[in-house]
């Protein structure tokens, strides 16, 4: 049955005579691969080098801080509902007398936990969040844990810090 | 007596220092396998361990050491134990003969000749202890009790007498050349740039493929063929038994390297060598030459990791084709045109040029030949067809 | 001396082991190392090229192909005992006739030790010397068994060969 018109009936002839002694083809095989032996390296030594991801690359989540360095989250949950993967999980707290410079808003999130082996990171939370707290960071990749213990990233590892502030491109 | 001991001493340290550069090269020819690998498949390869990871063979073989050696419960214990270790004895016991060096004055009237002992049967004895190479390989996959061991053990014994032929035909042009068995008579033979690839080119092409095919190595390697035999013969070692088997080969890569530079390069000849040796005396040229001939083995193995590394994998019927009926044949001619070429030679009053002149143009002729007879044969079948 | 005495009882060693082995592998590997201990002998005599012509031919190629034939039985089958009491009386002839050659060619033997100066020569193993007596005293049976050969390797060659019309597998 003839499925289009982009059939190509390939023709093999007999070998030539050059191609049956095979010498010119291998020495022709070695040259192109002298010249790859030449060329520049395509792969790069990772954890000393490190390639530019890209303004949208998505990586290391983090909490903001606004300017005055209240954090931004109000634990809605809208990050945790938008989670394909239910890697996000919060217990939210009313902000006391006195918190005003920690929190911005009257509900804070107490706990606030990624569970980085569930993460996909496909950047919906940031995308759900209404007060603009949560980011992928585009320069930072999530470091690489050794233990089970290890993955779930608390806000000890999540929230800005202020001597360090992330920027993106388009904010400065 | 007291001259005696000395060159006993004397060898004995020759034969320490041989033992410790072909285990050296043998060493680093498994990372530079991985270097040159990298390199031609525009990656970085291995560089972890220590300055551009050249102490990576140390890993390696820490690593070797350290994993768990494994006998297959129904295997043949012993033989399971002595095949890897008679893969390693053949592969090192050839270097004996390969002359190494012209002789070190080492004052006193001691000359010590940097070679392990010259018999007058040299090439033979190479020759024999290749054949015995297959030994390690046929017994340890039988010892395994495993198909595919077998399999490889087979494939390795039927491949190796194959071209066991072909190369001592084209060995057989050379010892017509030199007129000796002798290695060291055959390096002398070829002093002053009068290097036998001149003289025999077609059997140096016979040579190289036989020897690629003698080492097991890619196109070749059959054998161990991963995509049809797992691992080949190799496939229940495991820990430093393992080890010994890829290091044979690559000893046995090394060495065959020294043996075409012998047979075909001038062994430890070297462009300028008289020069040398009114300048700065008789044993820096010797050593220098000891060098010399390292290098030209050390490039025959880049060359063999070269071909490794751009080669497909033959299949095991185009193997036995290509070695019957297409090496076998060739190096016949070979012998019958190397006869052709010594005898203008002797016409000729030994004019050197002449039996170069005659044995390319042989292989010229040779080619048109077989062009022309291709041709009408294709002819022949076009007409049979329309 | 004591070194041939030493080689001698290895190769007789070995050789017995070859008959009373039960693993056919392992009389081939026995019979190896008879080929081995049988070129040191040859060594011994200044023979150096038979020593080396042994080991590739025998010890290299020929029964490489033994071992090879061998490893394709399958050695766990129990075999019926093929030994009938006809082979085994063949056997016992054969060997006892054997037994006596033996026995009479050694008492003919010259035990006594002495070389004859005038005939002995240290070179007569070397290739050189056997060369020329190949190539002048024998050379037509030398080359018709060089004849003999080159036409079994052609056939081996034709063999080889596939047919024009033949399946390429």
């Amino acid at each position: 049955m003839k499925l289009s018109n982009k059939t190509k009936v390939l023709e093999q002839g007999e070998m030539t005579f050059a191609e049956r002694i095979y010498l010119p083809a291998i020495v022709g095989g070695m040259g192109t691969t002298l010249k790859h032996f030449f060329s520049k390296k395509v792969t790069i030594r990772y954890p000393e080098q490190k390639r530019y991801l890209g303004p949208v690359f998505r990586g290391h989540h983090i909490l903001k801080r606004d300017e005055q360095g209240a954090e931004r989250c109000t634990a809605c949950g809208l990050c945790a509902v938008a989670c394909p993967a239910e890697a996000i999980s919060m217990v939210a707290d009313e902000r006391k007398k006195g918190e005003e410079h920690l929190y911005r808003e009257e509900k804070y999130a107490k706990v606030y936990e990624i569970n980085m082996l569930r993460c996909i990171f496909c950047g919906l939370c940031e995308e759900a969040c209404p007060k603009q707290a949560i980011y992928l960071q585009h320069d930072k990749m999530v470091p690489v844990f050794e233990d089970r213990s290890e993955v779930i990233f608390g806000k000890d590892k999540l929230v800005e810090d202020m001597n360090n502030r992330y920027l993106r491109e388009g904010w400065k | 007596m007291e001259i005696t001991s000395t060159l006993f001493t004397a060898k004995a340290i020759y034969v320490g220092v041989i033992f410790a550069i072909t285990l050296g090269v043998a060493a680093y020819s498994t990372y530079f396998e991985r270097i040159i690998a990298a390199f031609m498949q525009d990656r970085v390869g291995p560089d972890r361990a220590g300055p551009f990871g050249i102490l990576q063979p140390l890993a390696d073989a820490v690593k070797m050491f350290m994993k768990e050696d494994f006998i297959p419960s129904q295997s043949s214990k012993w033989l399971f134990i002595v095949a890897p270790c008679l893969s390693m004895l053949t592969a090192l016991m050839t270097s004996a003969v390969v002359p190494f060096g012209d002789k070190l004055d080492l004052g006193g009237g001691l000359m010590l000749d940097l070679q392990g002992v010259d018999v007058n049967i040299g090439i033979l004895w190479v020759f024999g202890i290749v054949s015995l190479g297959v030994y390690g390989i046929l017994v340890g996959g039988w010892a395994s009790n495993n198909k595919y061991s077998l399999l490889g053990a087979i494939r390795a014994a039927s491949q190796n007498i194959s071209y066991e032929l072909a190369m001592g035909l084209s060995i057989i042009a050379i010892l017509m050349l030199s007129g000796s068995l002798s290695t060291k008579t055959i390096v002398e033979t070829q002093q002053n740039g009068h290097w036998n690839i001149l003289y025999q080119p077609l059997g140096f092409v016979i040579f190289i493929v036989c020897a690629f095919a003698e080492c097991n190595r890619t196109p070749f390697d059959l054998p161990e063929c991963e995509t049809e035999l797992i691992g080949g013969y190799h496939t229940e070692y495991s820990s430093m038994k393992l080890g010994f088997y890829l290091f044979s080969e690559y000893i046995n890569m090394f060495i065959s390297g020294a043996v075409m530079a012998t047979l075909y390069f001038g062994g430890y000849d070297y462009p300028g060598h008289d020069f040398i040796h009114d300048k700065f005396g008789n044993n820096v040229a010797a050593l220098l030459g000891v060098g010399a001939l390292i290098g030209k083995a050390l490039i025959f193995v880049f060359i063999f990791m070269w071909v490794r590394w751009t080669l497909p994998r033959f299949r095991y019927d185009q193997l036995m084709s290509l070695g019957w009926t297409g090496l076998i044949p060739l190096s016949m001619f070979n012998v019958v045109l190397t006869g052709t070429s010594m005898l203008f030679t002797v016409n000729e009053g030994g004019s050197n040029w002449y039996t170069v002149a005659v044995s390319w143009a042989g292989i010229v002729v040779m080619l048109v030949v077989t062009y022309l007879y291709n041709e009408s044969q294709y002819k022949k079948k076009k007409l049979a067809v329309g | 001396m004591n070194f041939w005495y030493f080689l001698t009882a290895l190769t007789l060693l070995s050789a017995l082991m070859v008959v009373l082995s039960k693993n056919p592998i392992h009389s081939v590997l026995y019979l190896v190392f008879t080929f081995f201990c049988i070129s040191g002998h040859y060594v011994l005599l200044n023979a150096q090229f038979l020593m080396a012509v042994n080991i590739v031919v025998y010890a290299g190629a020929i029964m490489v192909l033994f071992l090879f034939v061998i490893m394709m039985m399958d050695l766990r089958k129990n075999m019926p005992d093929s030994k009938t009491t006809l082979t085994k009386l063949a056997g016992a002839i054969l060997g006892g006739t054997l037994l006596v050659i033996m026995v009479a060619a050694s008492r003919k033997m010259d035990l006594s030790g002495q070389v004859m100066p005038e005939t002995f020569s240290s070179q007569t193993g070397l290739v050189e010397s056997l060369g020329k007596i190949l190539y002048r005293d024998y050379v037509l049976p030398f080359e018709l068994v060089s004849i003999l050969f080159f036409v079994a390797m052609v056939g081996a060659v034709m063999l080889g060969k596939r047919e024009a019309g033949e399946r390429n597998f």
